[in-house]
């Protein structure tokens, strides 16, 4: 089998390109879906299960139907509502933002819930309201736990905004799908997204296990 | 001033408190004993509604913590709290666990809670450690930074919920003596203590606690040597 590697090289600045564009949508997909998620995620907790309910079915959702599909919905529904025809990155950053919420609201909680009981009763002894507890007290330490689960969250994103190749989003497989139909050749553009999405994915975690060693010895 | 009526409180079926009844006077220092289960936790945290109330009062200063009108955030800075576990907060400095409330509760300035912070840190004996991190004092450290934590907001009413109870032995008298210090001072204090020595020494009144009742209560001199009842006899048979 001849590999054409003059395809990857004619199309390298074009996959470069659109790996930042998946760099990207994933970063600000991880940003916006961590300030939601907190949102969603303190809202799922309230006590009163009517004021909850909204969140459980923001969470069930976006976590119980496929990505794909919520990116079409987006897509071809909701961002027209917003702009005039379509806008596949706004799509894309939508999609990958309230699908993180979903999941990184649950990471919240599990951040939360796992911080002792005694944090908050000290700090609302001292007479801070729920609120100043949450923020001064709980949240600051319940975020350091969560930097772990949250670079996993990012590492999914990035994986997962391939999708977003489907509305013609220029990110890296939009590029690599572009290649394949100019050459019809299937491993050159596959083999190299693979490979690419595998770089990302792999510095990563490294970086990320560096982190966790290190704030747990802290 | 505390004034207990007709409380009560119930985890579910299981009710904890059946008609507690008490006043305590300001700079009263009382200790409360027991058995395990007994109630005396939920008790003390039924003052400063970290437990919700099922049924009757609790005035504090006067104020009904039980009534939906009252602000309980304002009561709790009336009424400081120490737990058997410390509770401080990891993530800050032992200063910073101290000025935490006055600068977000009592919007004190930095620089009058940063020198009130070190005056208590001083009283308990740790002006060294204002910068250290809870994570690097021992057991006893600890409680009083947290005693002083609690006494940053300048509370009328002190709680204690077995405070040397998680701590090794040769650590207990170090806390003791900060909170012999504050009664000294006129503090009203609520403790809940296995310490006999420590309700016999600063104890106005001890109150024996079993089965969600109060058994009997007087001044730790008669408790401890002239219990009225059985089951007063044979819990301090147990512990003296
Ligand atoms: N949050 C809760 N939910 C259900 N039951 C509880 C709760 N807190 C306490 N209880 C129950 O209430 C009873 C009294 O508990 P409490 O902690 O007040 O006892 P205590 O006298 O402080 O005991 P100890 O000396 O062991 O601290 C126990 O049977 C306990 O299991
Ligand atoms: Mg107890």
């Amino acid at each position: 089998m001849d590999f054409r590697f003059d395809i990857i090289v004619e199309y390298a600045p074009l996959f470069l390109k659109g790996t930042l564009l998946t760099i990207g949508l994933s970063l600000v997909g991880t940003v916006i879906g961590t300030i939601l998620g907190l949102f969603i995620g303190l809202g799922n907790m309230m006590k009163n299960k009517w004021l909850a309910f909204p969140f459980k079915v923001y969470i069930t959702f976006f976590r119980g139907t496929p990505l794909l599909v919520q990116i079409l919905i987006i897509h071809f529904g909701v961002v027209t509502f917003f702009v005039d025809g379509t806008n596949a990155i706004l799509a894309g950053i939508m999609a990958l933002s309230l699908n993180a919420a979903a999941y990184i609201s649950e990471i919240f909680r599990a951040g939360i819930q796992s911080i002792d009981k005694g944090q908050m009763e000290a700090a609302r002894s001292l007479g801070m309201n729920h609120v100043q507890a949450m923020r001064y007290v709980i949240l600051p330490q319940a975020f350091k736990r969560m930097i772990p689960p949250l670079g996993n969250e990012f590492i999914v994103l990035l994986k997962d905004s391939s999708l977003i190749s489907i509305v013609a989003a220029p990110e890296l497989m939009y590029y690599v799908g572009l290649a394949k139909g100019q050459y019809y050749r299937v491993w050159e553009p596959y083999l190299t997204a693979a490979v690419i999405y595998l770089v990302l994915t792999v510095t990563l975690t490294y970086f990320l296990n560096r982190l966790e060693r290190r704030l747990t010895t802290e | 001033m505390i004034k207990v009526e007709k409380l009560k409180k119930s985890f579910g079926q299981h009710e904890v408190l059946k008609d507690i009844n008490v006043v305590i006077q300001p700079q009263e220092v009382v200790v409360v004993i027991g058995p395990s289960g007994s109630g005396k936790s939920t008790f003390l945290r039924c003052i400063n509604q970290l437990e919700t109330i099922t049924d009757g009062h609790i005035f504090v200063e006067g104020k009904d913590v039980a009534d939906k009108k009252t602000n309980i955030n304002e009561v709790r800075t009336e009424v400081g709290m120490v737990f058997q576990h410390f509770h401080l907060f990891p993530h800050m400095t032992v200063l910073d666990n101290i000025m935490l409330a006055p600068l977000k509760v009592r919007k004190s300035s930095v620089q009058s809670s940063k020198e009130k912070g070190l005056q208590l840190l001083q009283k308990v004996g740790l002006e060294d450690k204002a910068n250290a991190y809870p994570s690097s004092l021992s057991g006893g450290q600890k409680q009083r930074v947290a005693i002083a934590r609690a006494l940053a907001m300048e509370p009328k009413i002190m709680l204690f919920d077995e405070p040397t109870s998680a701590l090794d032995p040769e650590m207990v008298g170090e806390v003791l003596e900060v909170m012999k210090q504050l009664a000294k001072e006129g503090m009203t204090m609520i403790v809940v203590t296995h310490e006999m020595g420590f309700a016999r020494e600063v104890g106005d009144r001890v109150i024996f606690m079993d089965g969600g009742v109060i058994v009997e209560e007087n001044e730790p001199k008669q408790l401890f040597e002239n219990p009225q009842h059985n089951r007063t006899k044979s819990f301090l048979s147990k512990v003296l």
